[in-house]
């Protein structure tokens, strides 16, 4: 739960993959972070905005049973973590398409959905979720 | 800098204990402890609480206020303070008691680690538990511990070509070993069969391969080696504590099979004990799910990386050449997370003393106990015994 505001100021992060480039070593992060973990202090005020293409590839991934509290009429989902093009991977729901099908390796886009609401009147939440190429 | 001693230990049972509240067992396990060593709650200079999740599970802060309270100190006006860390706060708090002792400013040090999680259950308690992860970029899209370890396992058993029946006899070896284990969850013992044919959680592990959800509190006192002498205390020895951490999220590490966290703590620690990973007699690692108990066993320095499958049939056992989990472990002894690390000094303490019952083992020298928090985000090892 919380007030609309602790996801509105994620909302350009979540919804356009908009992650951080360190303007000393030119590495690549997402989420963004404001210290590269590399370049230390040499990195403060140098992280800059990078977009991601979306584009990636299945590092692992699980079909999950027993789910938390939001995501009870998803039931059963299938969670992934990405490795993007660009070097970061995050973690993420595989959509539109059957377990069976999904394997270590499969390449993936993003593509922008609900992730989850807070209750029946609550705020409703949107970020990335992945489809098979 | 004086040497530090674990002079009592005791703990609650460990299970689904509905008439229990938050504060009973933790001053149940507290006066366990001070029993066991013989001394007075007002001989305590400092209280550490340790507790990973209460303020969201039963809605209380301030643990620290709360024990000395209801341990009947409160008018003793000692300083009383939660330390957390995830599900690692009971190791976390014994290191920070090992510190406060070894540093010369206390004497005698009590740390009391508790958690009562079934005030909530189901879906609801799945969302808190999450919290131990990135909640903003892991729980936020639908993670959960359990999708996390299974996410490595999965990772895991293609790189190094390793079946589910390994992780499996991580859980088979808890159950046999909580057995004999008064204080365990659970008494039954478990088959490979069972195991492998158990519901599913998040694939490909399922209920067998996941700890249970636990109420339960542990408590030990730590003490200098002059107040253990002065006093006629019989105490054990903690040889060393490390402690390490790695990114918070799974997917910012540099392998989601290897846990960096753990091999520098064990390493770290074995150097400060002064002794290597082959003079280690057991172990007590954090295995909340199966798939941890074969990365920390390679983590640790116990087998190599991918090797952990040649250990779990036969050496892992309580008369084997390594043992691992006399107490039963976080799958079967329990996993009541703010007590989980605590409950490992209780479990080595007793091993040491020669009061394992069932469950001795024979001419233990040292014990290695791993205590975990998050996905592995950070591990805490201490070496206990020595001389």
């Amino acid at each position: 739960m919380g007030e609309v505001s602790r996801f509105w100021r994620e909302a350009v992060h979540r919804y356009r993959l908009v992650g951080h480039r360190c303007g000393n070593c030119e590495r690549t992060y997402f989420p963004p972070r404001d210290v590269c973990p590399v370049c230390h202090r040499d990195s403060v005020g140098k992280m800059k905005e990078f977009e991601l293409s979306g584009k990636g590839t299945i590092e692992s991934f699980t079909v999950i049973h027993e789910v938390p509290s939001p995501f009870v009429r998803q039931r059963p989902y299938i969670l992934a973590i990405v490795k993007l093009d660009e070097g970061p991977s995050l973690t993420a729901q595989i959509v539109d398409v059957d377990p069976g099908e999904v394997e270590i390796g499969k390449r993936v886009s993003a593509v922008f959905r609900k992730i989850a609401q807070q209750g029946s009147s609550g705020i409703i939440q949107y970020g990335y979720k992945f489809v098979l190429d | 800098m004086s040497d530090v001693y674990i002079v009592g230990a005791g703990e609650t049972k460990f299970g689904e204990l509905w008439e229990r509240s938050l504060r009973e067992l933790a001053v149940e396990a507290g006066l366990r402890a001070i029993e066991n060593a013989g001394v007075y709650s007002r001989d305590v200079e400092v209280l550490y609480g340790s507790n990973s999740l209460a303020g969201i599970i039963n809605g209380q802060e301030n643990i620290g206020g709360l024990l000395s309270d209801f341990s009947g100190i409160a008018e003793n006006n000692i300083p009383a303070i939660r330390i957390e860390a995830s599900t690692a706060s009971g190791g976390a708090a014994v290191r920070e008691a090992y510190h406060a002792v070894k540093s010369g400013e206390f004497d005698l040090v009590m740390v009391g680690g508790v958690e009562k999680m079934t005030d909530v259950f189901g879906s609801e308690l799945i969302d808190l538990t999450s919290s131990v992860l990135d909640r903003e970029w892991e729980a936020f899209f639908g993670a959960t511990p359990a999708a996390l370890a299974a996410m490595s396992a999965r990772k895991y058993m293609a790189d190094f070509n390793v079946e589910k029946d390994a992780m499996a006899m991580i859980s088979v070896n808890d159950h046999f070993n909580a057995s004999k284990n008064p204080d365990a969850q659970y008494k039954n013992k478990l088959t490979l069969e069972q195991a492998l044919n158990s519901v599913a959680v998040a694939e490909p592990l399922n209920m067998m391969d996941c700890s249970p959800v636990s109420d339960g509190a542990a408590a030990v006192l730590i003490a200098s080696e002059n107040y253990m002498k002065k006093n006629k205390l019989e105490g054990v020895r903690i040889a060393s504590s490390a402690e390490a951490q790695d990114y918070l999220a799974l997917h910012s590490r540099k392998s989601l099979y290897t846990l960096e966290s753990a091999k520098v703590a064990s390493r770290k620690a074995l150097e400060s004990a002064k002794i290597k990973i082959d003079d280690i007699s057991f172990a007590e690692i954090h295995d909340s799910y199966s798939i941890y108990g074969l990365m920390e066993l390679e983590d640790l320095g116990f087998a190599e990386k991918g090797k952990a499958k040649d250990l779990v049939y036969e050496d892992i056992k309580i008369d084997g050449r390594i043992p691992i989990n006399p107490s039963g472990g976080l799958k079967a002894k329990g996993n009541p997370l703010g007590a989980t690390g605590v409950g490992q000094f209780v479990e080595a303490y007793r091993q040491m003393k020669g009061k394992a019952g069932e469950r001795q083992i024979k001419d233990a020298k040292y014990a290695m106990l791993h205590n975990m928090g998050g996905s592995g985000s950070i591990s805490v090892v201490h070496i206990v015994g020595g001389e």
